[in-house]
This record gives C-alpha cells, sequence and structure tokens, in this order.
C-alpha cells in the first residue's frame, strides 16, 4: 500500500456554535492520488480545504501530514503550508508583482533558495504551463486563464507534497477552463497529489482517482469515479447529479403555459 | 515713469527673507509631514484592531482633528500648554506638533481604508505559500496600500503646506508674515508694494505645491493602468 501523505480524523469545524460546516470528516490521501470533491454549494467543501492547510482553525479532529500532527501547531504551521501548495477560485496573484516576482517570492524569502536557481526553475515551469514570454508581465495584462496557470506554477514552485485546488476554474470563460485543467491534468499523470474542489463534473470524471461526495457537512458518498457517476449509491448524490441534467424542453407543452 | 513698486521686490535682502520666510513654511509643513507619515501608519493599523474601546477611541480622536479648526488647535497647545501646563513651546514647535496631530489622524484614516480595500485572499495566498505575517505585510500588502494611498497622501501635503499660513498667529515668522513686514516698512515709498509682494508669494506656493499635484495626478493614472 501506498504511503499515506495527508490523513485527517474527525475533523470538526464550525462557525457558528451549534451549526457545523464540517461534521466530523475523515479522510485519508496517499502518494500520487487525486481526489475530488464535489457537492452543492455551502456543502464544506471549500472550508474543508481551507482547514487542510489551516486558514481556518478547527474546532476539534487530528490532522496529519506524513504522519506528523499539525492540527494544533502555531509555529510549524507555516512551515507546513509550504509543503501544502493551495490555490483559489480568485485569481490571487499579486498585483503589485510581475509574474517571475510573484513565483519567486516564496522560494527566496521562505526556503531561502538562491535566486538564479529558483529563476531557471520558473523558467522551466513557465514554459511547461505556456506562459514562458509572460514571465515580465504584470497581473493585470494576463487573461483568467494564464493568471490562474501562473497562480498554479506559483505553488508548484515550492515543491509541495500535495496541492490543493479551490474551484479554480470557477470564475473563468469555459474556453479558459479548459486550458487550466489541461494543466491539472498534466499534473495527475506527473504523479501529483492532489485535492480537488469542483464543479467540472467531466473534469472530475477524467482526473480523479476517487470522488467525494459532501452534503451538509458529511461526506456523504466515496469511491471510484466510473462507479459514483454512472450508478452512485446514495438518493443525496444521484439528486445532485441529476440536477445537471437539463431535460429536453417538450415543445407539445408550450403552448399550454 | 511712475514707479510700480515691483523694485520692492529686489531692494536689500527683501528677496532673501522672503525665501527664508518659505523656507520656515516648508519646514514645519516637511517635518510635520514625516511625522504624520510614521505615526500615521501605526494609527491606521491600530483603527484596523478589532477592539471596541480601541475603535471608539480612535474614532474620537479622527472627530475632534476634523471638527476643531487648526487654529484652534493651534492656540490650545501654544497658549494652552504654556498658561496650564507652564511649557513654553516655540511658536514652530507648537506648530508641528499641531499639525502632526493633525496629520496622523488623516494618514491614519487613510492607511485604514487602504488596508481594508485590499481584498482578504491577497493575505491567503500569501500565507498559503508559507509566508509569515509579517512578509505578507512587507512584500504584498504594504506596496499596494502605497500605490493606493500615493494621491490623497500628496493631497494632504499641499494642504499642510497652504494651511502652514496660520502660524504667523502663534508668532511664526514664515513666508506670509515676511512678506507682511515688507509691505509695512515700505508703505510711504512703495505704496504700491502689497500687490507684487502676495503676487511673489502666490507664485512662490504654487512653485511648491503644483509639482506635487501634478505628480499625484500621474500618479492616479498610472494606478488607473495598473489595475
Amino acid at each position: 500500500m501506498a504511503e499515506k501523505v495527508l490523513e485527517v480524523e474527525h475533523l470538526k469545524k464550525s462557525f457558528v456554535p451549534g451549526e457545523p460546516v464540517l461534521n466530523d470528516i475523515s479522510f485519508s490521501i496517499e502518494k500520487g492520488e487525486v481526489v475530488v470533491i464535489i457537492g452543492p454549494s455551502g456543502c464544506g467543501k471549500s472550508t474543508f480545504l481551507r482547514c487542510l492547510n489551516r486558514l481556518e482553525n478547527i474546532d476539534a479532529g487530528t490532522m496529519k501530514l506524513y504522519g506528523e500532527n499539525y492540527e494544533r501547531e502555531k509555529r510549524k504551521i507555516y512551515e507546513l503550508r509550504e509543503k501544502i501548495g493551495m490555490v483559489f477560485q480568485s485569481y490571487d496573484l499579486f498585483p503589485n508583482m510581475n509574474i517571475m516576482e510573484n513565483l519567486i517570492l516564496a522560494p527566496c524569502k521562505v526556503q531561502k533558495r538562491k535566486r538564479e536557481e529558483v529563476i531557471k526553475e520558473a523558467d522551466q515551469l513557465l514554459k511547461r504551463v505556456n506562459l514562458y514570454d509572460k514571465k515580465n508581465d504584470y497581473p493585470r495584462q494576463l487573461s483568467g486563464g494564464q493568471k490562474q496557470r501562473a497562480a498554479i506554477v506559483r505553488a508548484l514552485i515550492m515543491h509541495p507534497q500535495i496541492l490543493l485546488l479551490d474551484e479554480i476554474t470557477a470564475a473563468l470563460d469555459p474556453e479558459m477552463v479548459r486550458e487550466v485543467l489541461q494543466v491539472v491534468i498534466e499534473l495527475a499523470k506527473s504523479g501529483m497529489t492532489m485535492v480537488i474542489v469542483t464543479h467540472e463534473l467531466g473534469f472530475a470524471k477524467a482526473a480523479a482517482d476517487r470522488v467525494i461526495f459532501m452534503d451538509k457537512g458529511y461526506i456523504v458518498e466515496e469511491g471510484a469515479p466510473e462507479q459514483f457517476f454512472e450508478n452512485p449509491y446514495t438518493d443525496r448524490a444521484k439528486r445532485f447529479l441529476e440536477s445537471f441534467n437539463y431535460g429536453t424542453v417538450d415543445k407539445q407543452d408550450r403552448g399550454q403555459i | 515713469m511712475q514707479d510700480m513698486g515691483i523694485d520692492v521686490l529686489f531692494k536689500g535682502t527683501n528677496f532673501l527673507r522672503l525665501c527664508q520666510g518659505l523656507w520656515v513654511t516648508l519646514r514645519i509643513a516637511l517635518l510635520s509631514m514625516a511625522f504624520s507619515l510614521v505615526l500615521g501608519f501605526l494609527m491606521g493599523m491600530v483603527m484596523n484592531v478589532r477592539n471596541r474601546f480601541v475603535k471608539a477611541f480612535c474614532r474620537f480622536y479622527l472627530e475632534i482633528v476634523r471638527i476643531m479648526p487648526q487654529l484652534v488647535l493651534l492656540f490650545l497647545v501654544y497658549f494652552g500648554a504654556a498658561k496650564h501646563l507652564g511649557i513654553d513651546f516655540s511658536g514652530e514647535y507648537a506648530a508641528v506638533i499641531v499639525f502632526t496631530f493633525w496629520g496622523t489622524a488623516e494618514m491614519g484614516d487613510l492607511v485604514r481604508s487602504a488596508l481594508v480595500s485590499i481584498p482578504k485572499h491577497q493575505y491567503e495566498s500569501g500565507y498559503a505559500i508559507g509566508l509569515k505575517k509579517r512578509q505578507v505585510y512587507l512584500y504584498i500588502i504594504i506596496p499596494q496600500i502605497v500605490r493606493r494611498m500615493l494621491p490623497s497622501t500628496i493631497n494632504l501635503l499641499t494642504r499642510m503646506i497652504k494651511t502652514t499660513s496660520l502660524v504667523v498667529l502663534i508668532g511664526v515668522v514664515e513666508v506670509v508674515k515676511v512678506g507682511k513686514q515688507i509691505i509695512d516698512s515700505s508703505r510711504y515709498t512703495a505704496p504700491a508694494a502689497a500687490l507684487w509682494v502676495y503676487g511673489l508669494i502666490f507664485i512662490m506656493y504654487f512653485v511648491i505645491c503644483f509639482p506635487f499635484s501634478r505628480l499625484s495626478t500621474l500618479i492616479e493614472k498610472r494606478y488607473a493602468e495598473y489595475k
């Protein structure tokens, strides 16, 4: 059995006392695995990701990265965040720096790596996502899809052991969704461990090793993508998947309304 | 040809004296602004603290500064300190205190609103790549708020330069006062001097303030592109 990268047990979180957002979530992910979390809005999936790198504090439960607990650590959390990369829905590049400066900031300031070496790696990564010619541009000069690809590179250059993607295509035009998801699929192929929250079911099917369906702060169903999308066990998941199908309008009914 | 009075400006050391007066004006304004920048930054950070008492106190301070005319503040510090506290400030000293008191409040409010205008995800994406709080502020937040604040900061500076003309009333001899002295002393030899002296003072203020306000428009334009 492959090594477990992240293990979460009995995670609980509420913003308002008595109204839990995450209810006793247990979860683990193996090295190289891609887990896709789907579910209706407000089901707690984004909060779950934010808890994983401690942008939100948790109420109860344990979290381990390579067997090391980190759910309470105050000081070590900064070191841990180097190892847990995260990309958000909003294009989150720093507008006061050009793309290259955005990329090398954390490796130079946090990991204290040599500037030349980091720039070399940034060049390679930018070539991989077709952004090499944009390296001296500012974020405002880039399209949404380009910004999001740059944000992925900014997370990758830290050499994270796991990457969290929080609805990274939700604010993009359909055409740009594709160019960003292509990058993510490449990453999946290269063996990156990832937890992905998305509304793109087609992409979920293509990229996931395992699908988790959440609702109201619980993990309702969990399984292989083929199983989940073709024949989900629970009624709740069935209803959710059906909500993505629009029945064709029955022309006969039209005149009667 | 009739004497127009323009030569008053260049008689004896008149022009030099006006320049010295201008320097007093500038000294007070720039010194106060320097203090205001530093204290205002701290003030702005404090104003964003969630504590209710701290918030109420800041609000109170800001309102006092906004409601009180600067002249009243000047009198309060200059005469009030001497009478009730037995502290004898020089006029210039009192002026710097008052302008700093005013500038800190205004800067603080500018910094506060600039901080609020930075989206939350800017902080979060900083934390997400492992930056510490200090680094997030230093590399990401402060450069952004400085850019946002520059135009209104320069505006405050030019307002401060102009408002220094009040300090004559607590006995500081700055450019306007020097002008008045020159006019008074040449009342009989050159009755039309007032026009020229005040005209020159007008130009002096303009020469100082115009570059600043040009700069602020330029920055505003660049900032519009930068968004």
